[in-house]
């Protein structure tokens, strides 16, 4: 952990606009990160999902992003132009997207979707992206790199398009991974291997993450530290090491719905709401 | 997984590969038999259940009951339908399609001088639809709700439901005959048509073979009105559908991904999106080329274009039913055509849809 943070966002408000009113998603979201795992939890429509895409500025056409200070090093996200937006996506920080069955487009090439990814920010030659390309299909772990490259998505399974989608988002380099829900789309079994595979890579070149999850446990267990999001609210921030030290009743609550492995077998306990957690 | 079960495998898919290709190549000519074996029935059984007697076309009202019942012989009539299908069939798959009693041309002969005029303006405006309706839509999607998306959905809407005829005679008496900027009704100016020998029977083609430039413009500056006119209502349809698939693809996850890597708007809409788009709309495109290949009747008319639909319609009025059932089949022909086409682009453009 450097002390220098690498992204300040203060008081983070994404608001929606909807044929219904304005639907607060994001609330007043705060904190700094620096070259750190830092996890978020929440159930859905916590606004985790919602911050990490407003730190990418991808929020949806009808919805709007106000902060008191939204930066990634010395870079105003805040008031980036389309442009300079395209310099810092995917070179600086990128986003692993949840399923890869939604999220690769169906009708180009594995291999020309992530040199594509590459050659955005890299000027190389046709050849040496390809190179790169098979050697970072490697570095996730396929076995079969140049088969895979000359894939397309459907060709591939689940956990492989999850592989692809890693290697695609890593290979321009970026310093921040925004990794949003990356395993909930995938069989439990494969869940694990492609969270290590994610693990090893951002430890060994220096990234960051944000690791976006409703998976308290799975989160604890890649993270250096944990925000918990209830209703756009940041409701506790924790040390993944202290879970058990969590003091507000959500965090514990979730906690509790966990089965344990020793101790009495009787019923788990439901999640009682209070409402005054929503007021943050 | 070792090497050796590695190559097992793709020993395996590659064997599967050929049997499919082989097998898949098989399944299409099959289907396209039973397809065309039905376009015969149903174009056999309409011609004999219509309240036409080709023999008294034939003779005229005033022949007598012996010359009828000869006629009538002569034309097989007397034998029992499944053995008149039977010839039928036997003749259409010899390209004979009897006589025209109307040209008194053989009907195949009488088709293969009107299609080509047909097919040289359907695919001439097919052409300029694609070429301006694809970039028309695409635009109006990413402009949802603002003025463009307006100004592509009026200009379609009006394409839509101005009568073709008024539009020709109009476009006729603007371009032709005001500003002089097109030439008339016809394929060619009545000067040039005897210096043209026809050798594909497509007037752009045969002048550029005989190279001789002054006739190729001339037949530029005839096809263009017509073709144009035929144009506005492929473009309109074309321009919504791809506006409608566009909206459907952007909302993609896969979009996002493509922003997320940091990608220009340019390429996620021309390569990305328009990539996906592309696949259903080709059969979108497809049914319109057919629609203009049937031959627009109207359009012919109005512009003295001696095409398909021109001459069907002739044929009907005149009772010609060896004409109307050669035509109908040709028609059918083409469609089935065209659909095949339009697979084989499905399975180009959508990996998927390859197996």
């Amino acid at each position: 952990m450097s002390n220098e943070p690498l992204l300040t966002v203060k008081n983070l408000e994404v608001t929606f606009n909807t044929p219904k009113g304005e639907v607060n998603a994001v609330r007043g979201v705060s904190f700094n990160l620096g070259r750190e795992r830092l996890g978020i939890v929440g159930e859905s429509g916590s606004g985790k999902s919602q911050t990490g895409r407003a730190i990418l500025g991808l929020t949806a056409a009808n919805g709007r992003i106000t902060a008191d200070q939204l930066t990634f090093h010395d870079v105003d996200l805040a008031n980036l132009t389309p442009k300079q937006w395209r310099k810092v996506r995917g070179a600086r920080i990128s986003m692993i997207m949840q399923d890869p069955k939604y999220s690769l487009n169906p009708v180009m090439t594995i291999g020309d979707q992530i040199i594509e990814a590459y050659r955005e920010h890299h000027k190389v030659n046709a050849k040496e992206a390809r190179h790169r390309a098979i050697d970072m299909l490697e570095a996730v772990k396929i076995r079969d790199p140049e088969r895979v490259f000359n894939s397309y998505p459907h060709e591939v399974s689940g956990g492989m398009g999850q592989r692809v989608m890693i290697a695609m988002m890593l290979i321009p380099d970026p310093e921040l991974i925004i990794a949003d829900e990356p395993t909930s789309a995938l069989d439990v079994t494969v869940q694990l291997q492609v969270m290590a595979i994610l693990d090893d890579l951002v430890r060994d070149r220096g990234m960051a993450l944000i690791f976006i999850s409703h998976d308290l446990q799975l989160v604890s267990s890649f993270c250096d530290r944990v925000l918990v999001m209830y209703q756009g609210h940041v409701v506790e921030e924790l040390a993944a090491s202290a879970l058990h030290e969590a003091k507000h009743p959500y965090t514990k609550g979730l906690l509790n719905c966990l089965p344990k492995m020793d101790g009495d077998h009787g019923d788990l306990p439901i999640l009682e709401r209070e409402a005054s957690w929503a007021e943050g | 997984m070792s090497a050796v079960t590695r190559k097992n495998r793709d020993g395996r898919t590659r064997a599967r590969l050929i049997s499919g290709k082989a097998g898949s190549f098989l399944r299409i000519a099959f289907s396209l038999a039973i397809t065309f074996f039905g376009l015969l029935l149903v174009t056999f059984l309409i011609g004999r259940v219509l309240p036409i007697d080709p023999v008294l076309a034939a003779v005229g009202d005033h022949a007598s009951q012996s010359t009828y019942d000869r006629v009538r012989e002569e034309m097989g009539l007397n034998l029992p339908l499944w053995q008149q299908f039977f010839i039928y069939v036997s003749n259409v798959l010899q390209g004979n399609f009897g006589q025209s009693v109307l040209t008194s041309n053989a009907v195949l002969d009488d088709i293969k001088r009107v299609f080509p005029a047909t097919l040289e303006l359907a695919t001439i405006a097919t052409i300029i639809g694609v070429v301006l309706g694809i970039p028309a839509g695409v635009f109006a999607a990413i402009n949802k709700g603002k003025w463009p998306d307006h100004v592509v959905r009026v200009i379609g809407l009006a394409g839509y439901s101005m009568p073709i005829f008024w539009l020709g005679l109009m476009g006729l008496l603007v371009f032709y005959m005001k500003l002089d900027w097109v030439a008339g009704p016809g394929r060619l100016d009545a000067f040039y048509i005897d210096f043209i020998e026809p050798t594909t029977g497509l007037m752009l083609i045969d002048t550029l073979i005989e190279g001789d430039m002054d006739l190729f413009w001339n037949a530029v500056s005839h096809i263009i009105l017509p073709a144009s006119i035929l144009a506005y209502f492929s473009l309109a349809y074309i321009a919504r559908m791809t506006r409608s698939f566009m909206l459907e693809q952007l909302s993609q996850e896969y979009i996002l991904t493509a922003r997320v890597k940091g990608i220009s708007e340019h390429r996620i809409i021309w390569r990305h999106a328009l990539g996906n788009v592309m696949v259903p709309l080709v059969t979108v495109i497809a049914l319109s080329y057919a629609n203009l290949l049937e031959g627009s009747v109207l359009t012919e008319i109005i512009f003295a274009w001696p095409g398909l639909g021109l001459y069907i319609t002739n044929s009907l009025l005149n009772a010609d039913m060896n004409a109307v059932l050669g035509g109908t089949v040709v028609v059918g022909a083409v469609f089935i055509g065209v659909n095949m086409l339009s697979d084989v682009l499905y399975r180009l453009l959508d990996p998927r849809a390859r197996r």
